[in-house]
């Protein structure tokens, strides 16, 4: 069973974190990441907080049988790295160090309006909608299917 | 609030929601994964992610109503955030996650893949401003 009302506060407070933290102003997120320029290390404490934060609740939650709304809570099937992982992660950081957007931020931008946003968001929509007809026919051609992403 | 301390809290609240669409839902926040599943949704999949999609969108304009400068004005022109976008929206499906899933989530449960997939997007957004910069802009 599934909340649409929770599931909304959760990304209400998401986004709000995102804006508090200073993710969604992408020349903040260009100077962390510029560690040859004006460093800015500030982000790093984003991490520190959403992990410790979220790593003490998530201890606490799973000492539930199940989630709230029901259903079962997520299991990972793959532990190592493999050259997917690292080949979209390299992939990822390219075009997060282009633009200064990572997903979150940037659909919590999209109410502001800004043109470049927009074509950000309306291009990592369609290069997700790439990467799932790419995988598709992979798959078909190599009958390889790969485990579910948890989310 | 100085920028150290605001971060800190933002990542608190970043974690909080976190854990209470794990606690409700039984998900992990990933926003590429929730987003890139509402393109080709499972039975039962596209309600809850529709909503916190929706969740963030109304989160993005409460922020312009209270904090007008938290959102900022776009650095990359519009052909690099075209590329930029496919880059993230293509990266991040075949990486299984992004700076929230990986970055948050997955480290915090002390996640190898996920620690390998933070240090790589780390190293090539880190390695994209400085040729940006320092290289191509110099």
């Amino acid at each position: 069973m599934k909340n649409p009302i929770l599931a909304a506060l959760s990304g209400l407070l998401f986004a709000l974190g995102l804006g508090l933290a200073g993710m969604t102003d992408p020349a903040k997120v260009l100077a962390f990441l510029d560690f040859a320029g004006a460093w800015d290390p500030s982000l790093a404490f984003v991490m520190a907080g959403g992990m410790t934060t979220y790593g003490l609740a998530r201890l606490l939650v799973l000492r539930r049988g199940a989630p709230v709304l029901g259903g079962s809570f997520p299991t990972f099937p793959k532990t190592r790295p493999d050259a997917r992982l690292l080949a979209g992660a390299a992939l990822f950081g390219i075009g997060w160090g282009l633009a200064g957007w990572c997903p979150g931020p940037a659909v919590t931008s999209i109410g502001a309006g800004a043109d470049h946003l927009l074509l950000f968001v309306g291009a990592m929509l369609a290069g997700m909608g790439l990467f799932h007809a790419w995988e598709k026919r992979r798959q078909a051609r190599t009958g390889v299917v790969e485990p579910a992403c948890p989310t | 609030m100085h920028p150290f301390v605001s971060a800190l809290a933002g990542g608190v609240l970043i974690g909080a929601a976190s854990a209470l669409l794990l606690l409700t839902h039984g998900r992990v926040a990933g926003i590429s994964g929730i987003v890139g599943g509402l393109l080709a949704p499972a039975r039962g999949e596209l309600g809850w992610r529709a909503a916190f999609v929706a969740g963030l969108v109304g989160g993005g304009l409460l922020l312009r109503l209270l904090s007008p400068g938290a959102i900022g004005a776009p650095v990359a022109g519009a052909g690099a955030a075209i590329a930029a976008g496919l880059l993230v929206g293509f990266g991040s499906r075949l990486g299984n996650g992004c700076t929230s899933g990986h970055g948050v989530c997955g480290l915090s449960r002390g996640s190898i893949r996920s620690l390998a997939a933070t240090l790589t997007f780390m190293a090539t957004a880190a390695a994209t401003v400085f040729v940006a910069r320092h290289v191509l802009g110099a």
